[in-house]
């Protein structure tokens, strides 16, 4: 017998490994997902429901002033204005609000975990090093891997498209805040310290404020990958904006292919524009 | 405890030390051969184990500037910072007094340490420390927010503060907008708005040049003679240390090597790593007139009976001078007159000294305790200028 014969022969069982770990989970956790499922599901498919329900153009007219009054900037405020009209008149209003709801729920997942494991890990070099192969692999896994077992845990619909795009966006903030706080210079540190900071005081009043522009970059960052989700949350029963991209790939549309697309760039831009750090905030 | 109560800061046996290898027992390992007498650099070499400050002894006054002096490298930085604890010395004591007991700020709670750090311990940094992303005011008002003072209080101190250090206008500004020499004005407001009676200076004049800061020296010592602080002062500028320090404490290596009155390290310095210091300073503004003058009891006797110094004869008893036979009129030099000469009192400084020569063209008599004690002349002059004045025996 060929020695890699032999190898191939005695495999080893990382795949059924695996099956059975989420076989397992399904089996003795199966009302937690449920629970989770209904939960998740009812916010986000709310939020989706609700924002359909206003009328399309006062929503244009509030992102329009919510823009001016977080950036001061009229350029900003007419971009936001004129994507969202060309978003209504491409008819792709529906599906962008409903990507939105869910972006808006995982992204505010991730920061709600991200930045307080990102404060934990600058703290803890130890815990840093152990959580790296974990992000890593989180980021590199390729998507429809981990979808399958989203797919049986969380069955078909907007929740495993949100857990899919928490998984591969949550590492963003993680390490961003962790850069951040990591790099706060240590006299800043020394001077919250001489003056008699507890440990709390100097995270809330140096540490956080100091890596803020970070953490900033790491929302933005988080934004940009569930962005570009959307298409996968779609193959899984997710909807939005990138139902029309799957639909228009099976059906050879090129047409409907770069409208769905070109949307997407455009909430992209918005978004990107309005949540970026500001420049030289250093 | 006789000498303690005096005392605000005391440093006893002090070693710091930084376990660069973070080995089990190094330290302990490194304590053992510092005992034993080996160099900083042989435990370096052997263990991984900076040696920082080694047997450090210094007693801080009540109200005076202690300037810690020496090169980079010398571990004077390192001892100011064990005052706060932002360095813990492994061994020793730096005790703070209160008037009544001493305690060991090396060794308390970090309950007590928070306190005393909040009400007894100020700190002025080299790079300021100040947070950028904050207002003066709210810089200044760091170290009362931080004890939970309520904003509407905090206010009246921190506008009190600024106005101390010329920087009432410039409350709402942020950081950035102000040059260097301000940045630390704000530093001294924000040491000062915790009314810490000590305080500890970390190269706080380094970062700025030199016209900026002198006059914060000025402004400093302006300040001190009404606040009346405990001030340890690190600087590795001899001039700086003269000017500023009632006493002037010498490191090298990490050791002490003298601590003296700035005339004590001037006049005699206790090894040539002092002089060469010493060597390098600007003569003109601290080299008093004592140093610079010929004392009269060293002075020859004419056969008439007056001294000989030289160009004039002088009587000191009688206050009478002569130059050439003609007498000379003496006056304080405050109401100096032309061709009279000029009396200037005992700490005047060796710049102004040579001022009074030139306007007068006669030599400058020194009075102390109300006599008049020594007079300074070109010789004498020169001789100052050139360094010898410096370490002949006060």
């Amino acid at each position: 017998m060929a020695p890699e014969q032999w190898i191939a022969e005695h495999k080893i069982p990382v795949g059924a490994v695996m099956a059975a770990v989420v076989d397992v989970v399904r089996k003795h956790g199966l009302g937690v997902f449920d629970v989770i499922t209904d939960s998740v599901g009812f916010c986000a498919d709310g939020l989706t429901t609700l924002l359909l329900d206003l009328p399309p153009l006062l929503l244009v007219v509030a992102a329009m002033a919510g823009a001016w009054f977080l950036r001061r900037s009229v350029g900003l405020a007419a971009l936001v204005a004129l994507g969202l009209l060309f978003i209504i008149n491409q008819g792709y209003w529906n599906e962008t609000m409903a990507t939105l709801s869910l972006i808006l729920f995982s992204t505010l997942f991730c920061m709600a975990v991200g930045v307080p494991l990102g404060i934990a890990c600058a703290h803890r070099p130890r815990l840093a090093r152990a959580l790296q192969p974990l992000l890593d692999l989180m980021q590199t896994l390729p998507t429809f891997v981990y979808l399958i077992p989203t797919l049986i845990l969380f069955g078909l619909g907007t929740v495993p498209g949100m857990i899919s795009t928490i998984i591969f966006a949550v590492p963003a903030p993680i390490r961003m805040t962790q850069m951040g706080i990591a790099r706060v210079p240590r006299s800043l540190i020394e001077a919250g310290e001489a003056f008699g900071a507890t440990e709390r005081q100097i995270l809330w009043k140096i540490e956080l404020p100091a890596a803020l522009p970070m953490i900033q970059a790491g929302l933005t960052q988080c934004i940009m990958l569930s962005l570009s989700m959307v298409v996968i949350a779609a193959l899984v029963g997710a909807g939005g904006l990138g139902v029309p991209v799957v639909r228009a790939l099976n059906t050879v549309q090129v047409d409907a292919g770069f409208e769905s697309g070109f949307v997407i760039v455009l909430l992209a831009i918005m978004l990107d524009r309005v949540c970026r750090p500001k420049d030289s905030a250093s | 405890m006789s000498e303690g109560i005096n005392a605000a800061l005391e440093f006893r046996n002090v070693d710091i030390l930084f376990d660069r290898g973070n080995r089990r027992g190094a330290i302990e390992a490194a304590l053992a051969r510092l005992d034993a007498g080996e160099t900083r650099e042989e435990i370096g070499r052997a263990l991984k184990v900076t040696v920082g400050v080694a047997g450090a002894n210094l007693a801080v006054a009540r109200g005076e500037i202690s300037v810690l002096m020496g090169l980079s490298g010398s571990g004077k930085s390192t001892l100011l910072r064990a005052a706060n604890r932002l360095n813990r010395p492994v061994r020793g004591e730096v005790r703070i007094g209160n008037g009544l007991a001493w305690l060991d700020i090396a060794r308390c709670d970090d309950d007590t340490l928070r306190t005393l750090r909040k009400t007894r311990i100020a700190m002025v940094f080299q790079q300021f420390g100040l947070l950028p992303w904050r207002t003066v005011r709210d810089n200044v008002g760091l170290g009362l927010e931080l004890r939970g003072m309520a904003p509407s209080i905090r206010r009246d101190i921190v506008a009190e503060k600024l106005e101390l250090v010329g920087l009432a206008n410039w409350a709402d500004a942020h950081v950035h907008e102000l040059s260097g020499g301000m940045q630390q004005r704000v530093g001294l407001a924000r040491a000062f708005a915790t009314d810490a009676d000590i305080l500890l200076m970390d190269e706080p004049f380094s970062a700025l040049d030199p016209l900026i800061r002198r006059k914060l020296q000025d402004e400093l010592l302006d300040l001190q003679k009404r606040l009346k602080k405990t001030i340890l002062f690190v600087s590795h500028d001899i001039d700086e240390a003269l000017k500023i320090g009632s006493r002037i404490t010498i490191m090298r290596e990490g050791r002490i090597i003298q601590t003296g009155t700035p005339d004590d390290i001037a006049l005699r310095p206790v090894d040539d790593y002092v002089a060469e210091f010493i060597r390098h300073m600007n003569p003109l503004p601290s080299i008093v007139a004592t140093a610079v003058m010929r004392r009269f009891q060293d002075l020859p006797r004419r056969p008439d009976g007056m001294l000989d110094g030289g160009r004039i004869a002088i009587a000191p008893d009688s206050a009478t001078a002569t130059i050439a036979d003609r007498a000379l009129a003496i006056r304080p030099h405050g109401e100096w007159v032309r061709g009279a000469l000029c009396v200037v009192p005992a700490q005047l400084s060796l710049g102004e000294i040579i001022a009074l020569r030139q306007r007068s063209g006669l030599p400058v008599l020194v009075e102390a305790e109300g006599r008049l004690v020594g007079l300074c002349d070109d010789a004498d002059i020169l001789q100052a200028l050139c360094g010898e004045a410096r370490f002949r025996a006060g």
